[in-house]
């Protein structure tokens, strides 16, 4: 029923979008220039593409967020038994949570955490 | 307290009494996808009134006073001004990712508002796993960014896209990790057994201080998620013109308006369902009139309203604070945030585990 009610709910959303975008295209107006198709910059023409190298720093934090992300993957079903598990849950969990803060202490020694 | 539960029974005994089995199936899921149509588009438009009635009165003006009264149809009136605009195609930009860029941010929105219980009985999806749920589907919104702005071609889009990619995909954590603090306080993941478990008390007063510290950060960090207040590097009007949605018009650029109103719901929404006793009445041990009293508001009155309160909050630091540099909104989250709310977490685990809440 919830996995039924889960394609519904994203019909929805897939419904508003269309419908809106139908009714736009039915009443907004058109009309054609060659200037308006051009990026919204600053006037003069675009140089170059957009698509292109970017600095380097946005990514490197998208690698540490993947490590804790899939940490955090880790802990949920741990959390949802924690109360029954007791301390040896807590001693178990607490080597697995010793790397990983070890990993961020050593991305914030080496700099990683640093914006250059 | 009304149980929501009792409608939708009758509609469903109704519905089988009249027409075969599959077929009131399907006319009860067309229901559900209607009235949640019906339910993310008025609170939407209901939300842009509030943001500029709020924002007006924070710099003592009037707002929006003249469609309606007290400009209560201003926004129903912006809306039909963006259904009847021009959508101006782009020339050089990934016209399929352009597309699909809206649709992501919508339908990651539209599926976490299922998952929020509005009242007794009252929620759309109920996963086992529905807070974690929650935060899959909500954490899909940043790739319709970074598609917006990488498919459009721009630079001030890029460099919008790239904030923000950055900037949500860091605050995923610390909401991720004050889930976990509440989950282990909770014990489950359902967000109905949630709401349940808060019966005897909201989760912020039983859990003290590890719940406390879990709920600043998580206002903190739901404000950097939605793209507001003093987070809104994204879309710095000063800077980047309108960040990644500078290349979209007319009801385009509405979907990613209307997307980010709700997931400040959202984030309002959970933080009210983690911390603040879902729909929960106010109950105060010992006081038996009072707590009746409570009792007869209805449950919805009591979300929404403790969704208001939170929401108000969130806008109240936007014209509060000063917009942080990406470097010092970085530090913040990897420096500060981070490490305390590991900290928290394990201080959560030991007043679980020691039976040290209330």
């Amino acid at each position: 029923m919830n996995s039924a009610l889960f394609v519904v709910v994203f019909i929805t959303g897939l419904a508003l979008v269309a419908a809106a975008l139908w009714i736009a295209g039915l009443i907004s107006p058109r009309s054609f220039n060659p200037q308006k198709g051009e990026a919204y910059e600053c006037g003069i023409p675009t140089r170059g593409t957009s698509w292109m190298q970017f600095k380097v720093g946005y990514y490197l934090f998208a690698i540490l967020f993947l490590m804790f992300d899939v940490e955090t993957v880790f802990l949920f079903p741990w959390a949802v038994i924690v109360r029954d598990l007791g301390v040896s849950g807590l001693i178990n969990i607490l080597f697995f949570m010793i790397i990983l803060v070890l990993g961020l202490a050593y991305a914030w020694k080496k700099g990683a955490l640093e914006w250059k | 307290m009304f149980d929501f539960s009792i409608i939708t029974h009758w509609i469903d005994n109704l519905l089988r009494s009249w027409m075969p089995e599959n077929a009131a199936l399907f006319v009860e899921f067309v229901l559900v996808g209607v009235v949640l149509l019906l339910t993310y588009a008025v609170i939407a438009l209901a939300l842009i009134y509030i943001e500029r009635k709020v924002c007006a009165f924070f710099q003592c003006r009037l707002g929006p006073n003249r469609v309606g009264p007290y400009g209560l149809l201003q926004s129903v009136a912006d809306m039909f001004k963006m259904l009847i605009k021009e959508l101006i195609e782009i020339k050089h930009t990934d016209k399929f990712l352009f597309n699909l860029a809206p649709y992501i941010v919508i339908v990651s929105s539209m599926l976490a508002f299922g998952c929020l219980p509005f009242g007794r009985g009252l929620i759309a999806i109920d996963f086992n796993i529905g807070i974690f749920f929650i935060m899959a589907v909500s954490s899909i919104g940043v790739l319709g960014i970074l598609l917006a702005g990488w498919a459009s071609n721009n630079k001030f889009t890029l460099i919008g896209a790239m904030r923000s990619g950055s900037q949500m995909i860091s605050y995923e954590l610390s909401i991720g990790l004050s889930f976990l603090t509440m989950v282990v306080f909770a014990g489950t993941m359902q967000t109905s057994g949630i709401v349940e478990a808060q019966s005897s008390g909201w989760f912020i007063f039983r859990g003290h201080i590890p719940a406390i510290i879990a709920f600043l950060i998580y206002l903190v960090a739901g404000t950097a998620e939605t793209n507001r207040g003093p987070f809104d590097l994204p879309e710095a009007e000063s800077e980047l013109t309108a960040g990644y949605h500078t290349e979209y018009s007319g009801i385009h650029f509405g979907f990613f308006y209307l997307a980010e109103y709700l997931n400040l719901f959202i984030v309002s929404g959970i933080a009210t369902l983690l911390f603040l006793g879902g729909w929960m009445p106010f109950h105060i041990g010992g006081w038996e009139g009072f707590n009746q009293i409570m009792d007869y508001i209805p449950s919805v009155i009591w979300f929404f309203g403790k969704v208001f309160v939170v929401m108000f909050i969130i806008m109240w630091f936007k014209w509060t604070f000063p917009r942080l540099r990406i470097d010092q909104l970085l530090r913040l989250e990897w420096k500060y945030l981070v490490p305390i709310s590991l900290v928290n977490l394990l201080l959560m685990v030991l007043v679980v585990i020691f039976k040290l809440h209330f």
